[in-house]
């Protein structure tokens, strides 16, 4: 077999043509590896070789950067690798902007699998985590020796497309998707050994950081609502009997929007739930009870509200990812800007 | 309160002609086991299969998973106020069967019951394919409510393994363990006035229809928070009445076999004081959820204590009490380590809690449920795959026609606990 063509990039310092004072050079590609790239190419043994190195001061690609990414990206592109690696930067902040901007555009353009390695506190970690896999390393090149087979193993089971295991397994810093795996421990154990250091004062480390929510302010009240149309949106799973969409009893695939033109009662014959995470026997036997057409309709008629809106809109709230509903949200949402919908009901279960 | 466990592990289960343990061996008579199952007038059918370790077997729907116990000494019976009339346990002497269970299986509303693998990557998940089970499959009468049918199926399943656990009471035990809780004026002795006070609240699911959890066989929605030895819970005093998600219901083996408990319990008196258990409900009305914290962290207060694990059943709804008893701790300057599981949808990209706050930093997760498994088909399904596509954790599809299953791991039995009873975890 093969090996696997590997493309990488270094700044000057690493390309061994000067410290600061070089830092303006433009990029330039050598062919085979150079300064750190020899030890990837240990690292790889005979899975992958790199084919090119491209040397790039650091300063010319954060002034030039459109220029700089378009560039590089061509240079990578003549080689035609399986794999693009840059760094690791350590701690040098343009050098990591330059591995996270280049590996970005490389990932997007080329559709070929990137890594870089930066320590956790570069400014390009924080801009490209959650776009880029960055091996965590040390603050100084000293860290070379630990960083260059760590980012060897995970550049070598992204070119061969196994499954990444979870950012503590493969030494990458957190990228914002939430992977599995098997710990040594318990969790009751691993809770347990948590307090005891959150108790003594001791450095702990979280498994799951609390999120930031966003809040979103109210509508100003409707002033007449003699004239409003009302619609009804709900995560509570009613559909029409039979459940046409086939949407999930829990973490919904999708939401359906359903007629309700003419119909003043939905009853268990034409109407029930799809929810799996409440007993459905009162919601099947009148489906208003989550969704109350029958009393928004009486309120038609006696003129209370102007009008029901002719179609509902409807999934499964349970174990359904906030993604997925901020999506069906956004896509329910301009639907009923487009009829002119005035406010809405929204039920749950 | 002082228990004696001693456990006699199980090797292996085997139909017979009489109901005993020899050499670790379980010999099931079914006829005398299944007639009181039987009596209920809601069970059409019922009969006993045999998995083993590593055999290919597919349980599903399984709806609970129960130890077989015994009490030998002291006040009560096991599952008091279910199967035994009400009265304290936790004390005395107490036979287990370990190494096997009496899991029920058969539809319930068809929504959440899960699976158990025995062999393979499903079997991985889940800490039921390690165990001898002797699974009670039941059918329904036609034209039944669920709430009155998933009754039916507890008691049955709770009386099978309490009938089963009688059979140990006369046997010597392979290994004796001795718990001890201490009254709260022993928590101040002298010798223990330098470690840490710690609590462990215990989360009960009571969201209702169908998510319920009996303590003394009382209604936990029914309940205001309270205290309750951790040898009361492993006598069976809490029981589940779930049909929450699979993944992270707390199966009665849950409860009798609390990994927090017995946990603190190893390290009582030497880096932990381990003050007491408070038990807290997780009702769907926000009265209901701020009425609860304020009771758990009042009473964490009259503890005095210093720090405490909490655990969650359930997600979602409930995410919003875990958040309100942590905060309310932490508020109080009682340190909390939660232990809960993640929805971050099959990418893993999405926010993992339904609620959140800063206060809780310190967290354990039983993994992410939406993570997509494929499980392979396996030789023989016990119970029926009828429902594979409907339950929590399944798709349109999700059965494959080779037999396969393609879905959450929502729908792995204990695969997400969020008592902590796995390793798995998630980053």
């Amino acid at each position: 077999m093969s090996k696997f063509k590997v493309v990488h990039y270094i700044n000057q310092f690493f390309g061994q043509v000067g410290g600061e004072e070089m830092a303006h050079i433009p990029a330039e590609k050598r062919e085979g590896p150079v300064g750190p790239g020899l030890a990837f190419t240990k690292n790889f043994g005979d899975d992958a070789e790199i084919v090119a190195t491209i040397v790039c001061g650091d300063s010319w690609f954060n002034e030039n950067l459109e220029l700089a990414t378009e560039t590089v990206l061509d240079m990578v592109k003549e080689e035609s690798p399986d794999l693009f690696i840059a760094g690791p930067a350590f701690n040098a902040g343009r050098y990591g902007v330059a591995c996270g901007t280049i590996c970005d555009a490389v990932q997007t353009e080329l559709g070929i699998p990137v890594l870089t390695g930066m320590y956790v506190e570069n400014p390009g970690a924080d801009m490209f985590r959650t776009k880029v896999l960055i091996v965590s390393t040390a603050d100084s090149a000293a860290g070379m020796r630990r960083a260059v087979p760590a980012m060897a193993k995970l550049a070598l089971k992204l070119v061969k497309g196994e499954r990444i295991g979870a950012s503590v397994e493969e030494g990458y810093i957190p990228d914002g998707v939430r992977r599995n795996f098997f710990d040594k421990k318990r969790g009751s154990t691993r809770a347990l050994e948590m307090l005891l250091k959150k108790i003594a004062g001791e450095p702990f480390e979280t498994e799951y950081p609390m999120p930031t929510f966003d809040r979103v302010p109210p509508m100003p009240a409707i002033t007449d609502m003699t004239k409003a149309t009302i619609a009804i949106v709900t995560s509570g799973g009613i559909v029409p009997k039979g459940n046409p969409d086939r949407i999930e009893s829990s973490s919904a695939s999708k939401y359906g929007s359903y007629n309700i033109e003419g119909v003043d009662d939905l009853t268990s014959e034409t109407y029930e739930t799809a929810h799996g995470g409440h007993d459905p026997v009162y919601a099947n036997e009148d489906a208003d009870r989550v969704i109350p057409v029958d009393v928004l309709r009486q309120y038609e008629k006696e003129g209370k509200i102007g009008k029901l809106h002719d179609w509902f809109y409807s999934t499964v709230g349970n174990g359904t990812a906030v993604a997925s509903s901020k999506k069906y949200a956004a896509e329910i949402a301009e639907k009923l800007i487009s009829y002119d919908v005035d406010a809405v009901v929204l039920t749950s279960t | 309160m002082k228990l004696e466990v001693g456990y006699i592990d199980i090797k292996g289960i085997r139909f017979g002609d009489y109901n005993a343990v020899e050499d670790g061996i379980l010999i099931v008579n079914p006829e005398p086991l299944l007639e009181p199952v039987l009596e209920d007038p809601l069970i059409k059918s019922a009969h006993f299969e045999i998995a083993t370790p590593g055999e290919s077997i597919r349980i599903t729907p399984v709806k609970d998973v129960i130890e077989p116990r015994v009490k030998v000494e002291g006040g009560g019976g096991v599952f008091p106020g279910m199967v035994s009339k009400v009265d304290t346990v936790g004390s005395g002497k107490t036979h287990v069967l370990r190494g096997m269970a009496v899991v029920t299986a058969g539809p319930i509303v068809g929504f959440q019951e899960g699976i158990i693998d025995m062999t393979g990557i499903g079997a991985d998940y889940t800490p039921f394919s390690k165990l001898h089970n002797l699974v009670l499959v039941m059918e329904p009468v036609e034209d039944f409510k669920q709430h009155e049918y998933e009754a039916a199926a507890r008691l049955a399943g709770l009386r099978t393994a309490a009938a089963i656990g009688e059979l140990a009471r006369e046997l010597v035990p392979d290994e004796t363990v001795v718990y001890e809780t201490p009254t709260i004026a022993e928590t101040f002795k002298e010798e223990w006035k330098d470690l840490p006070r710690v609590g462990y609240v215990m989360m009960l699911q009571s969201q209702g229809l169908l998510h319920d959890t009996y303590v003394y066989g009382v209604d936990a929605k029914r309940t205001l928070s309270t205290l309750i030895s951790a040898t009361e819970v492993m006598d069976g005093a809490i029981v589940s009445g779930n049909c929450v998600s699979a993944c992270d219901k707390n199966t009665t083996y849950h409860h009798q076999n609390n990994p927090v408990i017995h946990d603190l319990l190893a390290v009582h008196g030497k880096k932990i004081n381990f003050v007491g258990t408070i038990i807290t409900n997780e009702n769907v009305y926000l009265d209901d959820k701020i009425r609860s914290s304020d009771w758990t962290s009042k009473m964490a207060r009259y503890l005095s204590l210093d720090a405490a694990i909490i655990t969650q059943e359930g997600f979602g709804n409930p995410d919003t009490d875990l958040i309100m008893n942590c905060t309310k701790l932490e508020k109080q300057g009682i340190k909390t380590v939660i232990i809960t599981d993640e929805y971050a949808g099959q990418d893993g990209k999405s926010q993992s809690l339904a609620d959140a706050d800063e206060l809780a930093n310190a967290v354990v997760t039983g993994g992410n449920a939406n993570e997509v498994v494929v499980l392979p088909p396996l030789d023989r399904v016990i119970g029926t795959l009828d429902y594979v596509d409907t339950v929590a954790g399944g798709h349109a599809g999700s059965l494959r026609p080779d037999g396969s299953i393609e879905a959450e791991l929502q729908i792995i039995t204990g695969s997400t606990n969020e008592m902590g009873f796995n390793r798995m975890s998630a980053r």
